[in-house]
Formats: C-alpha cells, structure tokens, sequence
C-alpha cells in the first residue's frame, strides 16, 4: 500500500489538470490550422482519432529525451548512452555520434550475464557456427534441434518440475499459452498488477476474467468463494476450471508475492495456480531457483511455472514448466510452439551455460558468488535509500527498487539530472503506473560493485535534494511530527 | 340339392371351421395369461415379440473401421521424436543424411558467411541478450541502424522492429484496429492474425481463400449496410494483394514474401507492381528469408510513431537480440548484392512442381512460383498442423520449403521418393 501525502496529491492532480489544459489549447489552434491547409486524406478515416494520441502528442512528447534512449555498447554495469538532440522542440529525435559512459540502474541485468562472459560467449560462438543464427523454421517443421531438447531437459530440472517447454519470446509465452489452457467456461483470477502480457493472454482466452486486489490473499479467498458460489455468468453452471494467475516479483512494485498463503487457499478451493516468474527465476532464492525457493514453496504444489530468460541468464526467450501430460498437450495445441519460429540456438546455448554457472558445473563457484553479490547488493542499497529518506518500495531480497516521484514535472527533471551526472535510472509513468504514481525504478545487478553503488547512492542523493522527492524524514535528522497521509489504493 | 345352395353352404362352413379354429387358438390358456397385471391378448403377445426381434437388430452397430493412413497424433510423435543435428539443406536427422525440406530458408542465407561473421562480432561486442525493452535502455544503435536499413529497402518512410514474428501481427492491429471498426480477412490468415483481430474487438468479416469476387461481394455488401460508413475505420487484412477501390486501407503481412517475391526481393508490390505507399501497413517476420529471428513493421512515419508506444508487443517486452539484428542487416545487404538468388529460388520451385505434379494422387494446392508447396493426404516429414484454437479450414497437408540452396540433385531425390512413398500410401488405402 502507498500513502500519498495529501499535498504531493494535490500538487499533482493540479499538475496533470494544467498539462491538460495547454493540451486542449495547443489542440484547438492546430485544428484550426489545419483547416487551413487541406488535409490528404480523401475520404479515409483517419488512422489515430483525436484524443486517442492526445497523451502521446502532448504530455509524452515533451519529455520524450527521457525514454528510449539509445546505448552504443552491451548493458553491464557501465554502458555508453548515445547522446540526441531534437530540432524540433521534442517531437523527433536524432541520434548523434557522441556517447557519454553512465552507471547502469535501468537495465535487467540481474546476474551481470548481459555483457560477454568468460565462459558463455565462446561457447554461444561456437554454437552460432555450428547452427547458425537461427533454424527459420518452427518447432514442428524443422526447428528441433538436439540442443532445444538439451535446454527442455536443463530448464525442467533447474525449476525442479517434470518437463518443460521453452518458446522463443516472454511475451509470447503468455499470450499463447493461456488461451489454450482455459477457454469460454472458465475462470481466471489474476492479480490487479498482472503485466500486459498476461491480461492480453486472458483476453485472448474468452474466458471471464476477475481481478483480486494486489497480493491481498483474503481478498482472493473472498473472491474465489463468490465467484465459485454464483457459477458462469448468467448460466449459472458451475465453471470448467479456475486458474489464478499471479507473479513471482511484480516489476513496478518490486514486491514479492504472498505465494504460501495463495497457493494454499487455492490447494482449498481446488483453482490451479499459475506463476509467472519473469524477474524471480535466477535472481532470488539461494540456488537462484526463484520465489518458490526463497518462500519454501513446493513447486509440486504450483501448476504452471512460467519464466523468461530476458532477465538473469542475458538472453531471450520464455518458458512453461509444469507437468508431462501439461506439456505434452501443449506441444500439440501451443500456438508459438506450433507456429512461430524456434529459438535462436546461439541464444539457447547463452541459457545453458549460464544454467551451469549459476549452479555451479563449469567449476567455478562465480554462480554463487553472484547470487551472494545479487541479494547484499540490493539489501544495502534499499536499506541506504529509505534511510535517506526516500519512498521505496518492494520487499527486501528482491533487486527491483521503485522511488517514488508522483509529481510529472519531478520524472523528466529527475531523470535529465542524474544523466548529467553520469547516471542512467529509468523513469515510469502512465500508461505502464497509474496517474498518480509515477517512479523511478533502479534495477540492481551482481555486476555492480560497492564503489559503483556508492556513487549511485551520492547523486540520486543530490539529484532528490534539488527534486524535492524526500517524503519521508531521513534518519539522521529529528523525526517531524506525521502529517496526515491519503491512502491510495 | 339345388346346386346355388351347395356353395355357399360349403363356404359357411368352412368359414365357421376357421373362426372356430381361432377362437380356439385365441382361447389357449396361456395367451390369457397375466403378467404384470396387464392381460395379455394373443395379439399383444405376438406384437410384443415382433417388437422385440426389431429392436434387437437395429441395435447391431455396422461396424467398420475408417482407414487413414497416419493419425494426427502419430505423426506427430514421430516428428517430435525426431531431432535434426544441424540446419540447411541437408541436415543429419538421427544419424542419417536427408534433404531438408522443412525449414523455411527461402533464400539460403542460413549458415552464410557473411551473417556468421556479423553475428560473431555482434556477440562478441553485445552479449546475447538485451536485458530491457526498447524503452529503458534495450534500444541498442543496431537495432536503429536494421530499421532504417529495412525502410531503405523496401522504400518506405519508417519501420519498426519487432522481437518476434508471431507477436509483430498480433500486436500490430489491436493499435489501430479498435473496438466498432470493420475489418475484412481473408479465410486462411494464420493464427497470430487471428488473435490480434479477436484482441482487437473490431467487427471481423471473412472472405474466401484467395478469392476476388468473393473479397468484391463482401465489400459490396459492408459498404451498402454501413450508414456511418465515413466516421468508421475499414481495413482489408490480408496475405496478398488486392486493389483497394472500396477507401479501405490495407494491411499486408508478407512473412513468406519478403525476399522471395519481386525481381530484387522486395515482396509482393513488386510482384504485382504495386506502388508501395498504397499498402498502409506491411509486416513481415524475419525468420523465413532473411534468416534471423523477430519480426518487422513499416509504413509512414505517423503509423510507426503510433505503434512505438501503444503496440503491446513493442512496448511490454524485451527488444530483439542485437546479434539478431545484425544478422538481419547482413542478409538484407546480400540479397541486394546477389539478386540471382531470388531467380535461382523461382527455378528451384518451378522444377519442384513440375517433379511433383506427375505423382498420383497428390494434389498441388499452389502456384508454382510461391516457393510454399503444399499438398493433400500424406505422412512425411513436415505435415502441417493446425492448432486447436486456430479456425482456418484449409486442408490439412504436407509442407516442402524449397531454398535457393537447393541443387538439382536435391530436388530430383525429393521427387523420387515422394512418389514411392505415395505409391505405398495408396495402394494400402484401396
């Protein structure tokens, strides 16, 4: 839960409500202009209606230097953001040909496998040579190679589950394998915060849809018992199966999911748990082995594992886990695994060998070594934060850090700031957080070192003074009196 | 006696022998019996048997078993059991050396020199992954730099890159087709198209397969029924081109296309000698031709700039491998340099099916210069399966990818044991 004090929420609103107002403005002059000068449309309506890119042209657009920013060299800890400038006032940006090297806190870098490693690269270059870049066919047809049936095996036994499926795309992986695990009849309860990929997946299902309040077990247990006592809409027959679809780490909250008490409300009522652990897998737990480790969950109790490894393993691609007659199904129906191009080979051999790292067989103990890095990191640099005074949120142990900035004039300020001082954070606001609550999100790696942390730590410092992001009081001074605080759900 | 007398005395009494006879037949003890505490009349006892004798015979099922050479499942085991060790136009699967026919390596760029040599370098500078999506430092310059390349290809303004071919279709149109426009599809589009349109909640109307006259009736009739015509967004999606008469923009997802078709590879507009700004919207996945992976979008700059932040698949996931998309610039740079590899995939295709369409009952559902030949019945290699949530209603067929890299040798082979294998098949079935 995040309490906003009540006046960063009215400065906000009153923000947001003037942006709006120059935009209405800025709108009615350019249509007037624009009846002066013919438009080409001829008869075809036009592709983007008019308030549809409303927040695109006129809020976004403003501050657009601060997305998308364009980097010249791998996503380590140091990495070359490559410098634009716009002529236009904003509206597009070049690229030009100077660089500056900035501290890393945005990237999903969480195992510090992003740049070229010793032991992964000459292995995925030997592989690219052997397989090439890529088998141009799908799984069925032509895209099974020994080494896809090797990362099957190797996945299954990492996530401790039977058998596995890996598919060339996280967000993919989503979209397609809901559909095909739950149709018209059923039911999916998915938590409010769910990523995209998941809500495009249930709709994508036709199945009904219903959202319990973020990590709030009593109220999935609530909902569960409702839902399960009106039956199916308007037929009121019982419902063919539920599924509760939650997440490992949450990636604007940085929070943990409350997995022992879901799964057993769920083991209650009979409803299939499915996890999707897209930061979790590798980067939490003490073999790596995600939330289910790190809460002393039995991953028999969980139906279906899903993860990508975007994430800790410095590649691409996602995978389901679950059990073999799940598999074996799904390799019949999956639409990616039906249609869509295998994964890479050279990308499948990074995951293998980081795997083997990460557990230590290629003889080295730097798999734990960066998993001890990982957990110390993000302990230190959230304890130092909150004890400046910032809002941060998540868990302890989970290395995604959000800081609060709520105001929308603080996010291009905030973040145009720390890039001067050599410092690349990431910036979110609506659509990806609601209206009120835009962050900074900090992802921290096992690449990053105590001096790089250290340095991080004095310009976010800095850079919140002149910002004025501090809500709370820092420790070192005398704690003020409360104020009274909104609650915002 | 009077001889009129003796007649019907002779009748009456025979008549009175019979009804005797029946009666007596009718009065037999067990005839009245009482079962159940119903009484049972001859009549009903006889009846009731007949009923019986009827209804023990139409519950004889004529059983016969429907022959089929191969179920689904089977053939399904069999291609997952197998594993090919490396890619290309041979390949060894299981210890032996086959022909491959089964990846879609139009072009023959797979294991190409010049695209091993710009992924190398791409790995040895990048890593694999991109650790972020495009917004938060996951735009890397080579994957500007493969954008602008594309655009430059194909001639038009801008183009947008995709981490996967199948989600470039899906998420493409849920960001401009909305809840209340019309979009007209062609029977056969694949499945990614179909969940981007069932995502999209527009009002979705098909045509058939390929078919003009049923594509202009369908215009026809969408045009009359809609009043509101004007204020509602109308799109054509399809595999191919047709010309748009109707104000109906066009989506065209050229996957299979792009670099096969056209004398320099530039798709179907150039086939058809269509100008390219006509098409609103091409996507395309990178994995066939150009031998990468991913997918790609292009069009004018106001669509692109649309989809870089309201495209689900662009802005919620991780952007594409760098190494991927080097691998991509490269193979667009040979194909520019080498235009005979296009000619020499057209007469690989033509030889193809001029081999094939002398087998016996197998039919060519293709034109021969699409390098996609597919056929009916049939167990080999790479049957075509479609997903259980897929509601296109083609046959069911085998797939044989020709590649530029191909020898004549190849697809000699190819044919020779197509047809025994076809032989064998039909004779079992008669």
């Amino acid at each position: 839960m995040i309490t906003v004090p009540y006046l960063t929420a009215l400065t906000t609103y009153f923000s947001y409500g003037l942006l709006f107002a120059f935009g209405q403005l800025r709108d009615f002059f350019r249509r007037f202009i624009d009846w002066w000068k013919a438009g080409n449309l001829q008869g075809y309506a036009p592709i983007c209606l008019g308030l549809e890119d409303f927040y695109i042209r006129r809020l976004y657009l403003r501050i657009q230097d601060c997305f998308g920013r364009p980097i010249s060299s791998p996503p380590d800890a140091w990495f070359d953001v490559v410098e634009r400038i716009s002529y236009d006032n904003n509206k597009t940006l070049k690229r030009t040909t100077k660089t500056s090297r900035c501290l890393n806190l945005g990237s999903y870098n969480y195992l510090g496998f992003a740049a070229a490693d010793e032991y992964c690269t000459p292995r995925v270059i030997e592989c690219l040579k052997k397989y090439s870049a890529s088998t141009c066919s799908t799984r069925v047809e032509g895209g099974t190679t020994a080494l896809h049936c090797e990362l099957e095996d190797v996945v299954a036994n990492f996530v401790r589950k039977p058998a596995a499926l890996v598919t060339g795309m996280g967000y993919v992986t989503n979209s397609a394998i809901l559909p095909v695990l739950i149709a018209k009849g059923g039911l999916i309860i998915s938590d409010s915060l769910n990523h995209n990929s998941i809500v495009n997946g249930a709709r994508g299902s036709g199945a009904t849809i219903r959202v319990f309040q973020h990590n709030t077990p009593s109220h999935l247990e609530k909902v569960l018992r409702e839902l399960i006592a009106d039956g199916q809409p308007r037929t009121h027959r019982p419902w063919k199966k539920i599924i509760v679809v939650v997440e490992g780490i949450y990636s604007m909250e940085g929070e943990l999911c409350e997995l022992p008490e879901i799964v057993s409300i769920c083991k209650k009522y009979k409803a299939y748990v499915y996890l999707d652990e897209a930061h979790s897998i590798g980067a939490i737990g003490k073999t790596g082995r995600g939330v289910c480790e790190l809460l002393g969950v039995d991953t028999a109790d969980v139906d279906v594992m899903m993860g990508t490894f975007t994430k800790s393993f410095g590649s691409c691609g996602g995978y389901i886990a679950g059990s073999k007659e799940l598999i074996q199904y799904l390799k019949y129906t999956c639409p990616a695994h039906i249609y869509a191009t295998s994964i890479s080979p050279p990308s499948a051999e990074q995951i293998l060998s980081a795997i083997k790292v990460i557990l230590g067989e290629d003889g080295s103990n730097r798999g734990a070594q960066k998993l001890a890095q990982i957990r110390e990191n993000s302990n230190y640099f959230r304890s130092e934060l909150q004890k400046m005074g910032f809002e941060v949120l998540g868990d302890n142990d989970s290395p995604v850090m959000p800081i609060m900035l709520y105001n929308p004039a603080k996010i291009p300020a905030f973040s145009r700031e720390c890039l001067k001082q050599k410092v690349a954070v990431v910036t979110v606001a609506f659509p990806a957080t609601p209206l009120l609550l835009a962050r900074a999100r900090i992802c921290i790696s096992a690449a990053h070192s105590r001096e790089d942390m250290v340095k991080a730590l004095t310009v976010i410092s800095n850079v919140g003074d002149l910002v004025g992001i501090k809500y709370f009081p820092a420790e070192s001074k005398m704690p003020q009196v409360e104020e009274a605080r909104a609650k915002v759900e | 006696m009077d001889l009129t007398s003796y007649v019907p005395t002779v009748l009456m009494n025979s008549l009175k022998n019979a009804s005797e006879l029946i009666t007596f037949a009718y009065d037999v003890p067990f005839a009245r019996a009482v079962v159940f505490g119903v009484h049972i009349g001859g009549h009903l006892f006889v009846e009731g048997l007949l009923l019986v004798v009827i209804i023990f015979l139409l519950s004889q099922k004529s059983y016969k078993p429907p022959k089929r050479p191969l179920t689904t499942k089977e053939i399904d085991e069999l291609c997952d059991e197998w594993v090919p060790d490396a890619a290309g136009p041979h390949t060894i699967i299981n210890g032996k050396e086959v022909v491959n026919f089964a990846s879609a390596n139009y072009l023959g760029l797979m294991g190409h020199e010049k695209l091993l040599e710009s992924c190398t370098s791409s790995l040895e500078k990048y890593g694999v992954g991109s650790c972020g999506p495009r917004q938060f430092y996951g735009t890397i310059d080579v994957h500007l730099d493969c954008e602008t390349r594309i655009a430059e290809f194909l001639g038009t303004p801008d183009s947008i890159l995709y981490s996967y071919g199948l989600s470039t279709m899906f998420s493409a149109i849920p960001a401009f087709c909305k809840k209340g426009d019309i979009v007209i599809v062609d029977e056969g589009v694949h499945w990614g198209i179909q969940n981007g349109l069932y995502l999209s909640r527009s009002t979705i109307v098909y045509f058939k397969h390929n078919n003009m006259e049923s594509l202009r009736s369908t215009l026809e009739k969408v045009t009359q029924d809609n009043k509101r015509a004007k204020k509602l967004r109308r799109y054509i999606v399809v595999e191919a081109v047709y010309q748009e008469k109707y104000k109906f923009r066009v989506l065209l997802d050229e996957s299979n296309s792009f670099g096969v078709l056209g004398k320099s590879g530039r798709g179907l507009t150039e086939h058809y000698h269509v100008p390219i700004d006509k098409i609103d919207i091409i996507t395309a996945a990178m994995g066939h031709a150009l031998a990468s992976e991913g997918g790609f979008c292009t069009g004018s700059h106001r669509v692109i700039d649309h989809q870089r932040l309201s495209s689900s698949g662009y802005v919620f996931s991780a952007s594409l491998p760098p190494y991927l998309a080097s691998a991509a610039i490269a193979a667009i740079d040979v194909i520019q340099e080498n235009p005979q590899l296009i000619t020499k995939l057209r007469d690989n295709s033509k030889t193809l099916s001029a081999g094939l369409s002398g087998i016996p009952g197998l039919e060519l559902a293709s034109d021969f210069m699409s390098p996609l030949v597919l056929k009916e019945h049939s167990v080999f290699v790479a049957p075509s399966k479609r997903s259980m949530v897929d509601k296109c209603n083609l046959p069911v067929g085998i797939r044989m990818y020709v590649s530029a890299a191909h020898t004549d040798s190849d697809l000699q082979k190819a044919c020779e044991s197509l047809k025994i294998v076809a032989a064998s098949i039909f004779t079992d079935q008669n």
